[in-house]
């Protein structure tokens, strides 16, 4: 953003100013995240930077909190961890089948009460979690499924529908229906045009939609609190407890497998963000 | 369908208006039965849910089914005076049967919260019960009086019958510090133990707080992402949308090592010597630590609505604005910043429905003076195991969220939720 040379002075500073005022924002945005890397390799077991780590000091890096994750004896990470797959893997199947056919349902221009049935399938992202989390307990207590792994996916695939019917309803926006109709009269029935011409068309959508619930999935606390007895305690939950009880230094190694983690879900949507992008003809 | 003009029929004879109706009605149905698996699936799994914790909320069932007779003899008391021999014989045989199903101790307990003293005034009755020391054939009335001199009095009565009604208000009114005062009327609670009103506003107070925050900070960002060539842009997004992504906790967490007292943030001003290091201040644990991390957390939802939004406006608007004479700001103001409006509208709306309902972050930063509502209703949840209280309160957070979520959907339609 090179001003032309003509600007007044109090513009420039102005500019300066302004410049300064987003460095500042992005700056808080994203250091607090690196601040969990170099902590994670700390030797000593405080959370703070030691004399050695600010001098750089070899021996004050170390990898024994990544090996207390993996190796130590009386650590969850390991039960949560595949516990926090497994949910998230089959409440992300889930959100996707449940929430793309809604989306094609709600993207038809026939669908009656559009406004009331779309505010309702959202209203899960909505409904402050705190109360899902209450509703959604006391369903799964009456049907007898708290604290089962079933139980926690179907409160996930209820959390996570929104997203894919956002993301997919979005795809669906600059869809060209002439191309199912062509399909149609070629003399394809409805499933075949289905997998073969639009799920090709919307996966983008689809998939990001899948990312978002795979992320509300593998984040969610508040719900899998109210649900979760000992054997299906997941990543967060661990990291809940860890945080409220005693901030170890393990959690820290944690949370920067997290951030590799997301780091890659972030990769991913974006590249898919801008396929669909280019697939729908915004070329912006 | 004037009569002169003649009906255009199909190929099989049927009116065209008609058939198209049936394709589509046909297409109608079709469109429904793609939604209805997750409508289906919504309704029973969530929506009914919350409609329970509405029932539950209300429901005040349990002396209503425990004394069927003594209601039924009250209907035609007025409530001023002892009432007749009739409530005290149906009382009595309420209160023996209850006796014998060894229920009696749960209704004492009951009665006691709406009239101190009722626990043992009913205790005796039962050791006299037991005993078969009521002589069933002679007035009852007499009797039980001489057992307690409680049940002489016409308040304890009225107590009794003020819990006839199977549904009460009465949770909605504590979440509120107000309670039925024993004559029926509404009373507010002890100036100093009104403890739900101050959580109320703290939870408004900080939803708006860090919705300002987030919009001061974030319309800068969001008009620098929009303005700027698209190389520099998208590798600035990342610094939007990496903390989006990021777990919760792992963002919560790292705000508890920045903030803590020997942490990086109070290192800082001790080195630029805006503290002293033997008092660095407090910063977690109360409202300093919600406020930064949530606004931190939220952040991104504000810069996404209000960037989608800011993209669409041509630079040459501007332009021509500062053409016409508008100084910068002029124009800003004047051109550029009413184009922004509906971002900020769907931006805030976003941020403050999600800061009003936020539990995870305010319980692990905010310590006593920093919890919100939400952290109340789950204290009650898990603690006091008053679900019918947790209910009401969740449920008055529900409707402030409807309300809002309502104003969104006509301002912005839920369609337009940007992700990313």
């Amino acid at each position: 953003m090179a001003l032309p040379s003509y600007t007044e002075t109090r513009y420039r500073i102005w500019h300066y100013f302004y410049i300064s005022i987003c460095a500042f924002v992005f700056f808080f945005l994203i250091a607090p995240l690196f601040v969990i890397f170099p902590l994670s390799f700390n030797a000593e077991e405080f959370l703070v930077f030691s004399e050695g780590m600010k001098n750089l000091d070899p021996d004050a890096f170390s990898l024994r909190w990544y090996k207390d994750m993996i190796y130590g004896t009386k650590n969850p990470w390991g039960l949560a961890a595949k516990n926090s797959f497994i949910i998230a893997i089959f409440a992300t199947i889930g959100s996707i089948i449940l929430g793309t056919l809604a989306a094609l349902g709600l993207s038809s221009r026939h669908m009656p009460y559009k406004g009331i049935i779309m505010a309702t399938l959202i209203s899960p992202m909505i409904v402050p979690l705190i109360i899902s989390g209450v509703a959604i307990f006391f369903f799964m207590a009456k049907v007898g499924l708290a604290a089962t792994h079933t139980g926690i996916v179907l409160a996930h695939i209820i959390l996570g529908t929104p997203f894919v019917v956002i993301t997919v309803t979005a795809t669906l926006s600059g869809f060209d229906h002439s191309v199912t109709r062509a399909a149609a009269s070629l003399g394809s029935n409805p499933v075949n045009t289905f997998m073969k011409i639009t799920l090709p068309l919307i996966l983008p959508g689809v998939i990001s939609g899948g990312l978002f619930a795979f992320v509300t999935s593998f984040d969610e606390v508040v719900v899998v609190l109210f649900l979760a007895g000992l054997e299906n305690t997941t990543i967060p939950v661990q990291m809940w407890t860890g945080l409220r009880e005693q901030l170890s230094p393990t959690i820290l190694a944690v949370a920067t497998c997290l951030i590799i983690l997301s780091t890659l879900i972030l990769v991913t949507a974006e590249l898919l963000r801008r396929r669909s992008e280019r697939l729908r003809g915004i070329n912006r | 369908m004037s009569s002169e003009t003649k009906q255009i029929l199909t190929t099989d004879g049927i009116p065209l208006e008609v058939s198209l109706k049936k394709a589509e009605k046909k297409n109608k149905i079709k469109a429904f039965l793609l939604v209805a698996p997750l409508l289906l699936f919504l309704v029973i799994t969530y929506v009914l849910p919350i409609g329970e914790m509405f029932s539950r909320s209300i429901d005040d069932k349990m002396i209503t089914n425990m004394l069927p007779k003594t209601f039924k003899e009250m209907e035609t008391w007025d409530g001023k005076e002892l009432p007749p021999e009739e409530v005290f014989a149906g009382f009595y045989y309420d209160y023996k049967a209850l006796v014998e199903k060894q229920e009696h101790g749960k209704l004492g307990q009951r009665l006691n919260k709406e009239k101190n003293g009722f626990n043992s005034t009913t205790k005796r009755l039962f050791r006299n019960i037991k005993r078969k020391k009521i002589d069933e054939s002679i007035s009852i009335k007499e009797q039980m009086i001489k057992v307690h001199p409680n049940w002489n009095k016409v308040e304890y009565w009225q107590a009794i019958k003020r819990t006839a009604p199977p549904y009460t208000l009465a949770k909605y009114l504590k979440g509120m510090d107000m309670y039925y005062a024993p004559d029926g009327s509404v009373a507010q609670v002890d100036e100093d133990r009104r403890i739900h009103r101050i959580l109320w506003l703290r939870t408004l107070e900080i939803a708006f707080f860090v919705t300002l925050f987030c919009f001061l900070m974030g319309y800068p960002i969001a008009h620098l992402l929009a303005t700027l060539p698209m190389k520099y842009s998208n590798l600035l997004m990342i610094c939007v949308l990496l903390p989006f992504w990021t777990s919760l906790l792992v963002r919560t967490a790292s705000w508890m090592i920045l903030l803590q007292q020997q942490g990086i943030v109070n290192d800082f001003f001790v080195m630029i010597g805006l503290v002293a290091d033997d008092s660095r201040p407090e910063m977690m644990y109360n409202k300093v630590g919600t406020y930064v991390a949530m606004t931190q957390i939220l952040l991104p939802f504000m810069v996404l609505p209000l960037y989608s939004v800011m993209k669409t406006i041509s630079p040459s608007l501007m332009r021509a604005g500062k053409s016409l004479g508008g100084t910068p700001f002029v124009a800003f103001w004047k051109v550029y910043f009413p184009l922004t409006i509906p971002g900020i509208g769907a931006g805030c709306l976003l941020v403050f429905i999600l800061a009003i309902g936020y539990y995870i972050t305010p319980a692990l930063v905010g310590g006593a003076s920093g919890t919100l509502i939400s952290n109340q209703i789950a204290f009650h949840m898990k603690q006091t195991l008053d679900w019918s209280f947790a209910s009401a309160m969740g449920l008055m957070l529900l409707s402030g969220v409807l309300v809002i979520y309502w104003i969104y959907n006509k301002l912005v339609g839920v369609d337009n939720i940007k992700l990313g």
